[in-house]
């Protein structure tokens, strides 16, 4: 167990292509953080450089009180479960799993103990004599996890470690990895593109895009705050609703007609993004905006409503309870849960 | 498998005709005279033949010129095996680490697979000759009295060393590609798991390369019996003399040159017995053993 810091942690590659600006933050023993981002935004590249896979071009990562810039991944004590689980095909499950002990010089009897601990954690006890081709894509995710509990490590990377499995599977081991983590109180790297896994696994979250650090903070600050237009659509599904206005005294004009009155940006002019929430707005007959419903879209626990507000793309989800048809309605907003970004950076405002 | 079903019974069997004939014309007529000719005396000029039974083969095995080129063959085969395998996969890994200029290394790597034999053994003689070579002269300059055609092992040496000079650009392609093919994320796994950059190669790298190696295990069993033949007529040009030749190169020489038919026939029948037995072995007991998905 550790804490990790990163001290203007900055990545280029060979060929000048800058994968990540330097970025600094803390990871406080125990803590699981979770990278988030579409691909290609640096967030895979960040966890192989605290692994040691990547070299660091700039920038000092500790682990724990040392620097590990320098130090070989096999000697930062870090443990890493991988996308493809990457597991040694020729290897039976007690062998990959005892593998990295082996390594360390720990004598046999107590590397069985630990991979039999390790195994009745995941429930792998009947498997620990197979081979990994003899496995299914659920149990082989386990033995990735036991590979990395074994070595009792004070750092847990996880290179989104449930992308290859289906749906289900992914939410029972998403719920399973949590409380793992929890148990355990590993301090925890976790890269994923899946922003519901983000806000469910996360201590904090860090929305990471084109190489930058867009947010850092819990999940319930990234959504219920978000720091720019892009972690508004990105972080929430279906994603915040962003309309073009312009500020006009205490409401906001939106581009194509209708006026949002009671909110508006302090110590701001000219024009604007507003962001609103789908869940955040309710069907009233005296409300003053007029929404045009396309389609409605049933998701059980709720439906969803896609259509325009003065010509601009707007969804809207109502409980289920709620009637919902194509046409003409209207919608009130409640005013705190309208969200001000500016029209250039996409900042908050 | 696919199973497909014809109509007709006959149409699969017509399909087939223009392979099975051609195996047929070149290798199992062939084959069965062979056989056929290896029981018989065969006259020098061609004017008969007679029945002897299993005469040319005990004559085999009692014939000391014989068993001494089945006991060359085992080592050169031995040894060209070991070290063209040997020093293909050094390259391989090492071309693997290979970042800056990687494909103009290993296009320069496997630039002599497109060399003909008959010019690698050539090229072999020119650097090996007695006068002129320049490996002679370097051996010269080291006190070594070098002297290909004419000390056994002088000879043994230039036909080892030109034979496994030839083969290591096929071997390092397909250890290459073999390691290529080793899962980025497998070997990531191992450096995490394990310091030793020596121990992940022979833990991680080594076994999930067998299948590329034993594979390649067996094409070089096989070229260093036979397809080597073509280095070695270069270098001994027909006339062996004392010189050492592998049993393949006997067959020629027993037959073509020395007129005795009937013998030469005899080890080729063991030469495909022998291949039969590879063969065998190849696909019952190890090719099992060394896949594991």
């Amino acid at each position: 167990m550790a804490k990790v810091t990163l001290d203007r942690v900055r990545k280029v590659y060979p060929n000048g292509f800058e994968a990540l600006y330097p970025c600094s933050f803390d990871i406080p023993d125990g803590e699981l953080i979770v990278l988030v981002g579409p691909s290609g935004c640096g967030k895979s590249t960040l966890l192989r450089m605290i692994a040691g896979l990547e070299e660091i071009t700039e920038g000092e990562l500790s682990i724990g009180d040392r620097v590990v810039n320098d130090i070989d991944p096999a000697n930062r004590n870090i443990a890493m479960v991988f996308q493809n689980y990457a597991l040694y095909p020729h290897m039976t499950v007690a062998n990959n799993m005892g593998y990295g002990l082996r390594n360390r010089g720990l004598p046999k009897s107590e590397i069985a103990a630990k991979v039999r601990e390790a195994g009745e954690m995941l429930n792998l006890t009947e498997l620990l004599d197979r081979r990994p081709s003899q496995l299914s894509g659920g149990q082989r995710q386990r033995v990735a996890m036991g590979r990395a509990i074994v070595r009792s490590p004070d750092l847990f990377l996880f290179d989104e470690p449930l992308s290859n499995l289906d749906a289900k599977l992914r939410n029972q081991m998403r719920v399973e990895i949590r409380a793992l983590q929890r148990r355990l109180k590993t301090t925890s790297v976790y890269v994923t593109h899946d922003q519901v896994e983000a806000m469910t696994m996360a201590d904090r979250i860090i929305v990471l895009n084109a190489g930058r650090i867009e947010q850092m903070g819990s999940p319930a600050e990234i959504y219920g705050a978000p720091a720019s237009t892009f972690v508004a659509s990105f972080m929430g599904a279906p994603p915040m609703n962003l309309l073009k206005g312009t500020v006009n005294g205490s409401g906001v004009l939106l581009d194509g007609g209708p006026t949002i009155t009671r909110a508006a940006p302090v110590g701001h002019t000219g024009p604007v993004t507003v962001g609103i929430r789908p869940e955040d707005i309710e069907l009233s007959d005296d409300g003053d905006l007029p929404f045009d419903v396309d389609i409605v879209e049933e998701l059980g626990a709720n439906r969803l409503m896609h259509g325009h507000l003065g010509g601009q793309p707007f969804s809207v989800s109502v409980n289920k309870d709620m009637h919902a048809a194509t046409g003409q309605i209207k919608l009130a907003l409640k005013p705190a849960a309208v969200h001000f970004f500016d029209t250039e950076e996409g900042r908050r405002l | 498998m696919k199973r497909t079903a014809f109509s007709n019974p006959w149409l699969p069997i017509l399909l087939l005709v223009p392979q099975l004939s051609i195996i047929a014309v070149f290798f199992y007529w062939p084959a069965g005279y062979a056989i056929q000719s290896s029981f018989y005396l065969q006259d020098p000029f061609g004017f008969g033949s007679t029945f002897v039974g299993l005469e040319n083969y005990t004559d085999l095995a009692s014939s000391t010129n014989y068993l001494d080129s089945l006991k060359f063959t085992v080592l050169f085969t031995i040894i060209v095996t070991f070290l063209s395998l040997g020093i293909a996969l050094l390259l391989a890994v090492k071309a693997d680490k290979v970042l800056r200029g990687a494909r103009t290394y290993r296009t320069l790597l496997m630039w002599v697979y497109a060399i003909a034999p008959p010019v690698a053994g050539l090229m072999g003689v020119m650097l090996f000759d007695q006068s002129r070579g320049n490996l002679t002269q370097l051996f010269r300059s080291l006190g070594w009295d070098y002297t290909l055609g004419v000390n056994y092992w002088d000879t043994a040496i230039a036909m080892i060393s030109v034979s496994v000079w030839k083969q290591i650009p096929v071997n390092f392609i397909f250890f290459l590609s073999g390691l290529q093919a080793i899962p980025r994320s497998v070997r990531e796994a191992a450096l995490i798991d394990n310091p030793s950059g020596m121990r992940r190669f022979w833990d991680i790298t080594f076994p999930l390369l067998a299948p590329t190696g034993f594979f390649l295990l067996i094409i070089n069993i096989t070229y260093a019996l036979f397809d080597t033949f073509g280095i070695i007529d270069t270098i001994v040009k027909g006339e062996p003399g004392n010189n050492p030749m592998t049993l393949v190169y006997r067959v020629f020489v027993d037959g073509f040159r020395g007129g005795d038919l009937g013998g030469s026939s005899a080890q080729s029948v063991v030469l495909m017995v022998l291949v039969l037995v590879l063969t065998i072995v190849q696909f019952r007991f190890l090719e099992r053993r060394i896949h594991y998905t």
